[in-house]
């Protein structure tokens, strides 16, 4: 098989192979599934966003937790409060779901698995991209995932909600204590997996300790560093398990609020 | 047990060429490099193909096998089926020489953009002390056999010729975050590394750390913090306020 060409005068002097890519192994899986993956959750969210049976006590649907407008029921409402007032009477989700879509959003893992899956930028390693033209995150609005340590603030705090909220959901319906179901087993573990992503992000990596060039003054820092780290190492596989348990338990949730589930232990 | 495998070796000068077709003799044990060795030695002796060390330490033998980067002498023969039709190529970010053998001296010119090592003016050589948890970072870093498979991967410019003068690549990069992380270290490289050297142009989809021979995380040990350093110096108000405030260096 010939193949000579000379596409352009810039890059006349490297090998000129017309295909795309040499590659012979099945590169485009990984990309297939990432968006197969990235597009149910988007999907599922914003199903899960419209849909108003959210609260089945002690359970709270994750996507709608903290509720904090007094639309919300008394059941659901973030340590019994309401500081939004009553103004807002539209979906709890929509008014704090930016802040830990921002933080998936740009994050440094997802930032890679979209820009593979949706933008092809590039598929897959040494398959060529199909833009003609490449500025990355040097510009707008790209150059916004800077911002990625302040959702990491902010999502720090959701998810010590959704682990209120799970600790919470060992009541019964009453308010007892002792409870366990199959439901608090379902929000406990999302509870960890949240924690063990957003705990696992390169920005907390950075903020524990990554910033300092003497670890050896900072022993505690170093610590801590160090413990985020192996988190870190794993933070893709925290970043799939944590999105899919999240929609597990708030489908979980739902279900049972609608009476679809209902086992004496849900 | 020896097997006839068939190649296909992209063969020209200065970029003009095409892939030939070879069937080879291929024995137990042997890598992809000892395959062209064998074709050189028996049917092609002009093939050109840089090699040094056989031993995945010098980074001479970067090519493409298969479409992917990988050290020719790295690469076993015993992980293709007998009959896969095996093709390589040269680095593809590169301008070809001839054959395999490309010109990768774009490297050696970011090399030189970078300001060396730069300790304190009142630490005398041999006054130099640091801790072993100050450097093991950094050290990482220092496993690097300068095959620049890494930059050759990297989509920046293996598909964008137009951004190898803003670009220094993951290589560079990851040399300048070496440097940032030093204890000893006083240049300002946080600036440089995004004005200068193209930073911001990474969007860390990680191919750089997926051929890294040596296993060097470049992505999330050498980039992504020095991504975050970035954003301490450029983009986050708060840093900068604390900054002024308790009088650190940024």
């Amino acid at each position: 098989m010939t193949q000579t060409t000379a596409e352009n005068s810039a890059r006349k002097q490297r090998a000129q192979i017309k295909v795309r890519t040499l590659r012979t192994d099945r590169w485009w899986l990984a990309p297939a599934l990432t968006f197969t993956g990235l597009m149910t959750f988007l999907v599922y969210g914003f199903w899960a966003i419209f849909d108003q049976s959210y609260l089945a006590e002690p359970y709270i649907a994750p996507f709608a937790s903290p509720c904090l407008a007094t639309a919300c029921p008394e059941g659901a409402r973030l340590f019994g409060l309401a500081p939004i007032g009553d103004w807002y009477t539209w979906p709890p989700g929509l008014l704090i779901l930016g802040l830990p879509a921002g933080f998936r959003l740009t994050c440094y893992y997802y930032r890679k698995s979209y820009y593979r899956s949706f933008w092809l930028s590039p598929p897959a390693c040494s398959v060529a991209e199909p833009h003609g033209k490449y500025t990355g995150e040097t510009r707008l609005p790209l150059i916004i995932q800077n911002i990625h340590r302040y959702f990491f603030y902010f999502a720090v705090i959701i998810g010590l909600i959704l682990t209120y909220d799970a600790v919470l959901s060992f009541r019964d319906k009453d308010g007892n204590w002792g409870h366990v179901g199959l439901g608090t087993i379902i929000l406990l573990v999302n509870a960890i997996l949240i924690l063990a992503y957003t705990f696992g992000c390169h920005s907390c990596r950075h903020i524990t300790a990554g910033r300092l060039n003497h670890f050896s003054k900072h022993p505690i820092r170093y610590k801590a560093w160090t413990f985020v780290s192996k988190l870190n190492a794993k933070h893709q596989q925290f970043a799939w398990a944590s999105m899919f348990s999240v929609m597990i338990a708030d489908l979980y949730v739902r279900l049972v609020a609608k009476g679809v589930i209902n086992f004496p232990f849900a | 047990m020896g097997y006839k495998a068939k190649f296909r070796v992209w063969r020209g000068e200065g970029g003009e060429g095409r892939l030939e077709d070879f069937t080879v003799e291929v024995n137990e044990g042997e890598v992809v490099l000892d395959v062209i060795h064998r074709l050189q030695a028996t049917q092609a002796p002009d093939l050109a193909v840089r090699w040094n060390c056989k031993a995945g330490k010098c980074g001479s033998c970067s090519m493409e096998i298969n479409g992917k980067p990988r050290l020719g002498c790295m690469t076993r023969m015993s992980t293709f089926e007998e009959t896969e039709t095996i093709t390589v190529t040269p680095m593809r970010t590169f301008p070809v020489i001839k054959d395999l053998v490309t010109d990768v001296s774009f490297n050696y010119q970011k090399a030189r953009e970078i300001p060396s090592f730069t300790p304190p003016t009142d630490v005398k050589p041999g006054e130099y002390r640091m801790q072993q948890i100050d450097v093991e970072r950094s050290q990482e870093f220092r496993k690097c056999i300068e095959c620049f498979m890494c930059n050759n991967v990297c989509h920046v410019i293996r598909d964008h010729e137009e951004n190898k003068p803003a670009f220094a690549g993951p290589r560079f990069l990851m040399r300048i975050a070496e440097l940032d992380m030093h204890p000893y270290d006083t240049a300002d490289r946080k600036e440089s590394a995004q004005q200068d050297h193209g930073l911001g142009y990474c969007n860390i989809t990680k191919c750089c750390t997926e051929v890294c021979p040596e296993h060097i995380k470049i992505t999330d040990n050498a980039l992504i913090p020095m991504k975050e350093r970035v954003v301490d110096r450029k983009y986050d108000p708060l840093v900068w306020l604390g900054n002024k405030i308790f009088r650190r260096s940024g």
